[in-house]
């Protein structure tokens, strides 16, 4: 599944710090770097507090970065003046969490999808209409939706509109944060389905944010894993599943529960001690030091860095030879 | 028509509810004749989707409903042959606790956030097991060591705010068990947590399950927990139980098109990557209007004529597997629904 | 193998065989929507009519304002005409609110005042909900160190006693009706700034807000499409509950003699000249006071039932 295309959207050394009163820094993301070429998903998983949704935030542009560049075709988008903001959001989007949340209440379903149009003077007045019309079947919802009211509507086909509406400008990357975790099970597939489809159809780029590294895993090429603000392993996802390298993936991979009784009785259990430790003012060295079995003294003096391990798999770790037997 | 194993062993017995709510709009029938047993020391996992009325169904064993609006329609619930149904407030007070414990999905939300945390143990060691304070005080320390606090003496002495949310729901399993009650009942209690900390509590509750001989009943819509902790498993749908059976038979010889359905939608971190998930298209019904038949019938792939006319009857499988399907008539065709291990197709 | 044992249940269906033809799912109905669509105000008239004291109170409210014009054309004489031949006559056929001790009529009196109150206290809400929207909105929006200082403005103006700055403006402006509405204007609009910064903060956050600015709104779309249509809920209760106090504040004002002068009659105004004859002639306090009671609790009981009825948590 190796793709070949030019990297669309690549992030270096991207930081966020937040204060947070009496000089204390939450830094939430501490140095991330990755790439994304077109028309692949990246997968960003992690659990909470590890910066995977402000990793998401800070591309799309809601917050300033802190430190680090963010490249998207050519231009670094983490400083960008008005206009040429302007032109970003033509090309990147974002789906939410919260289906609750996420659709202005006191708006139509029409209002809310035609927002982007109005905004970017798209279309207008008959073309609008009929473009949103064509936008509510694209996500398999119908034109009698049109005219009423996010309360009415269910989590998923809120879900649905919130894509229509990222869709409604034709960008080619969309950062999807969380968008399925607050859905039903059955329902996750359906909008998984629909962002598969779209992105095979209309040549779609994604950032995947989630916790579930079951539905991470099947819909990304390739997964990060973050922990406390840093990448610590990066692989294509069934090499990430198949080899995981670092001592976080393989107790995150083991803890994921699989739906088969037989399986799960027979499993051996990799269960991580401890509590995950706060993003403000976090101890020099390995993010993972305080959880870690391996731990050593140059884990807790210095930092490491991605290190390919192998083609196209990199891991974070000081000890990472040595915890998988490698020479 | 139902074989129960071992008599003695049969702790909850719930025959044929009914419960409603009276809104603005009319009557909302959550739960349509819900039966389903719990032994002694086994854990019974109901699983479905939201409103499908596995927490409606919870919350009325444990009388948490608020009577007006809702109220028990019909059935019986009987706790160790007693019908708790037809329980007053007072004597709910002295089974809550006691011999029946819930925990739920927020612990921030369900522990008093003004109250320290050996307090909240405490409250219900002196009050149903009458101990006096200092027997209490030692009791809830060994509880929070029990459920694998570090620190218990100090943790005792601290508010809710200062722990974190897999230490919380260590209290609130602290707290329900405390007088060691023959019933526990959880109410999706690690779909608010990470993971990790989500593995690490079902291994909290397996373990303690075994030391204390508890029998859980678990809510919840996650298949993967379920695989993991449950002996036997009620799926519902739209207010009613559509399957039931040990958990070998429901994972791996299911009957009804719904579980298919869900074993289908749920990716596996052991599939191969990209295959395709297969969705149940459209949403439950609305249980102010449910459908006439089976109310799985507009999102069936198989559903014949009679689904929409008839609500399907009762088939027994095996002994503790049965099915609410036409399906299994000899009059239906026979499905063979491949749908392998969940997932792919 | 399947065991049917239901036969007795399936007895009492007639089932045939071609009911048993597979089907499947149905397609048109599954996205259906059931429930009839109710906007958010339609739905917000809906819980209100289910209260019987707040439509009570509309309907008392709208039967005093209407008075308030009918009411002084209902007797043949002004409100400022003496006749000193019914000087201090308890209530009766001819006089039916009695008279005062300059013999005015004061049913006609009452109404005739019932205008100034309600002017009074409609014009200087509106000046209030419309500094304090301004004020908080932006305070909210912006945040920060604006915020911080905008807000302490409000608590300085706060901590000065209403009764300290409606004097300070009678010895600059003099008494009349500008000054009391100015008065009541100045220290009335902290509260609905405060509650449109809070309503603001909140909402900011929300992810429908972080959608529109991802997909390029400007601050002025976004305050006017996104964030003010959300706060128009609390904005009313608050409305409603400011006209009582101002209500209350002029009839305090003229009853300490700081109101309105003569000949002027408001509700405020009445009471005073009442109140000074009340062991003798109860009457002329008695209509007054009560008119300003039933008004102030009838908005009160209109932005109880407004407040249940807006909040979209309350929903049955």
């Amino acid at each position: 599944m190796t793709n070949n295309n030019k990297v669309l959207i690549e992030v270096r050394d991207l930081k966020k710090y937040f204060t947070v009163g009496r000089g204390l820094t939450l830094k939430a993301v501490d140095g991330v770097n990755f790439f994304i070429r077109e028309g692949e998903t990246l997968g960003l998983v992690g659990e909470s507090g590890c910066g995977k949704s402000t990793v998401g935030r800070t591309i799309i542009g809601l917050y300033q970065a802190t430190d680090g560049e963010v490249i998207f075709e050519g231009m670094n988008v983490a400083q960008l003046d008005k206009n040429e903001r302007k032109n970003f959001t033509r090309k990147a989007q974002m789906i939410f969490q919260d289906p609750y949340a996420s659709l202005n209440p006191r708006m139509t379903v029409t209002d809310i999808i035609g927002e982007g149009i109005d905004i970017h003077g798209l279309y207008h007045g008959h073309e609008r209409q009929k473009r949103i019309y064509e936008l509510l079947e694209l996500v398999g919802l119908s034109r009698e939706h049109a005219s009423r009211f996010p309360h009415e509507f269910s989590g998923g086909q809120r879900q649905r509109i919130g894509v229509a509406r990222a869709l409604a400008i034709e960008p080619e990357f969309i950062v999807c944060d969380e968008p399925i975790s607050a859905l039903d099970v059955s329902i996750q597939a359906q909008v998984v389905n629909l962002l598969e489809d779209l992105q095979s159809n209309l040549g779609l780029t994604y950032l995947f944010i989630a916790h579930d590294l079951s539905m991470v895993k099947h819909i990304s090429d390739r997964i990060a894993v973050m922990y406390l603000g840093a990448i610590v392993e990066l692989a294509e996802s069934h090499e990430l599943y198949e080899r995981p390298y670092h001592p976080y993936t393989q107790a995150l991979l083991s803890a994921v529960p699989i739906p088969d009784p037989e399986i799960e009785t027979k499993k051996k259990r990799i269960i991580l001690e401890g509590e995950v430790p706060s993003p403000v003012n976090p101890l020099p060295g390995c993010k993972f030091q305080e959880r870690c079995r391996f731990v050593e003294d140059i884990c807790k003096k210095e930092t490491p860095q991605l290190k390919e391990l192998r083609p196209d798999h990199f891991v974070a770790c000081h000890m990472v030879n040595k915890i998988n037997n490698i020479k | 028509m139902e074989n129960i194993e071992n008599k003695e062993r049969l702790l909850l017995d719930v025959k044929d509810l009914y419960v409603s709510f009276d809104t603005y709009a009319g009557e909302v029938q959550a739960v349509r004749g819900v039966t389903f047993h719990v032994n002694r020391g086994e854990t019974l996992a109901i699983v479905g989707e939201s409103g499908c009325g596995k927490s409606v169904t919870a919350q009325t064993v444990m009388q948490l409903i608020p009577m007006p609006p809702g109220r028990i329609k019909g059935g019986n619930i009987f706790f160790e042959g007693k019908d708790l149904s037809k329980y007053s407030d007072k004597q709910m007070e002295k089974v809550r606790g006691k011999d029946i414990s819930m925990i739920f999905q927020d612990p921030m939300t369900s522990l008093n956030p003004t109250m320290r945390i050996g307090k909240q143990i405490m409250e219900g060691l002196m009050k149903h097991q009458k101990l006096p304070k200092n027997e209490a005080k030692n009791r809830s320390i060994e509880m929070l060591k029990l459920v694998g606090l570090p620190n218990p003496e100090k943790r005792a002495n601290q508010y809710p705010h200062e722990f974190s949310g897999g230490m919380r729901q260590r209290a609130m399993i602290a707290i329900a068990l405390a007088c060691n009650p023959k019933l526990l009942i959880a109410d999706e209690p690690t779909t608010a947590l990470d993971v990790t900390i989500q593995a690490q509590i079902m291994e909290l509750m397996k373990d303690l399950q075994v030391k204390l001989d508890t029998a859980i009943i678990l809510i919840t819509h996650d298949l993967g927990v379920v695989a993991k902790v449950a002996d036997r498993i009620a799926v519902m749908y739209a207010g009613v139980i559509i399957e039931s059976g040990t958990s070998e038979e429901i994972f791996h010889h299911p009957q009804h098109p719904y579980t298919w359905g869900l074993l289908k939608s749920v990716p596996r971190l052991d599939m191969e990557t990209k295959g395709r998930l297969v969705p149940i298209y459209g949403t439950p019904p609305d249980l102010f209007a449910p459908p006439k038949g089976c109310p799985f019938a507009p999102r069936c792939d198989y559903a014949m004529k009679v689904c929409k006319t008839y609500g399907p009857v009762r088939t027994n499988l095996t002994e503790s597997h049965y099915t609410h399907c036409w399906l299994q008539h000899e009059w239906a065709p026979k499905v063979d629904d491949k749908f392998a291990k969940g997932g792919a197709v | 193998m399947a065991d049917t044992n239901n036969v007795a249940k399936t007895d009492k269906m007639n089932l045939s065989k071609d009911m048993f033809e597979v089907v499947g799912k149905d397609v048109a109905d599954y996205e259906k929507i059931v429930r009839p669509s109710l906007t958010y105000w339609a739905d917000a008239w809906r819980r209100l009519k289910e209260n019987k004291l707040a439509i009570f109170s509309l309907i008392l409210l709208i039967i005093i304002v209407v008075m308030a014009f009918v009411g002084p054309k209902m007797r043949p004489w002004e409100y400022d005409y003496q006749d000193f031949t019914v000087i201090n006559k308890g209530p009766n056929s001819v006089h039916w609110f009695g008279t005062d001790e300059l013999g005015r009529d004061i049913f006609v009196r009452c109404w005739e005042g019932a205008k100034v109150s309600l002017f009074i206290a409609l014009i200087s809400t509106v000046i209030n909900v419309t500094i304090g929207i301004l004020y908080g909105g932006i305070s909210g929006y912006v945040g920060g160190y604006t915020d911080m200082i905008l807000m302490r403005i409000v608590e300085i103006i706060y901590s000065i006693p209403t009764l300290l700055w409606v004097i300070l403006l009678m010895v600059v402006l003099g008494q009349g009706l500008g000054t009391i509405i100015i008065a009541i204007s100045i220290t009335g609009w902290g509260g609905m700034a405060r509650i449109v910064r809070g309503q603001v903060l909140q909402l900011k956050q929300m992810e429908f807000v972080l959608a529109a600015k991802t997909l390029g709104a400007d601050s002025s779309r976004i305050i006017t499409r996104h964030l003010v249509p959300n706060t128009m809920g609390p904005i009313i209760i608050n409305l409603t509950f400011q006209v009582p106090g101002a209500i209350f504040t002029e009839a305090m004002l003229s009853y300490i003699g700081l109101g309105l002068p003569e000949p002027y009659a408001s509700w405020g105004t009445l009471a005073q000249r009442g109140a000074r004859l009340f062991l003798i002639y109860p009457y002329q306090l008695a209509f007054p006071a009560v008119l300003i009671c039933v008004t102030m609790l009838a908005f009160n009981l209109l932005g109880d039932g407004l407040r249940d009825s807006l909040d979209p948590r309350l929903r049955t």
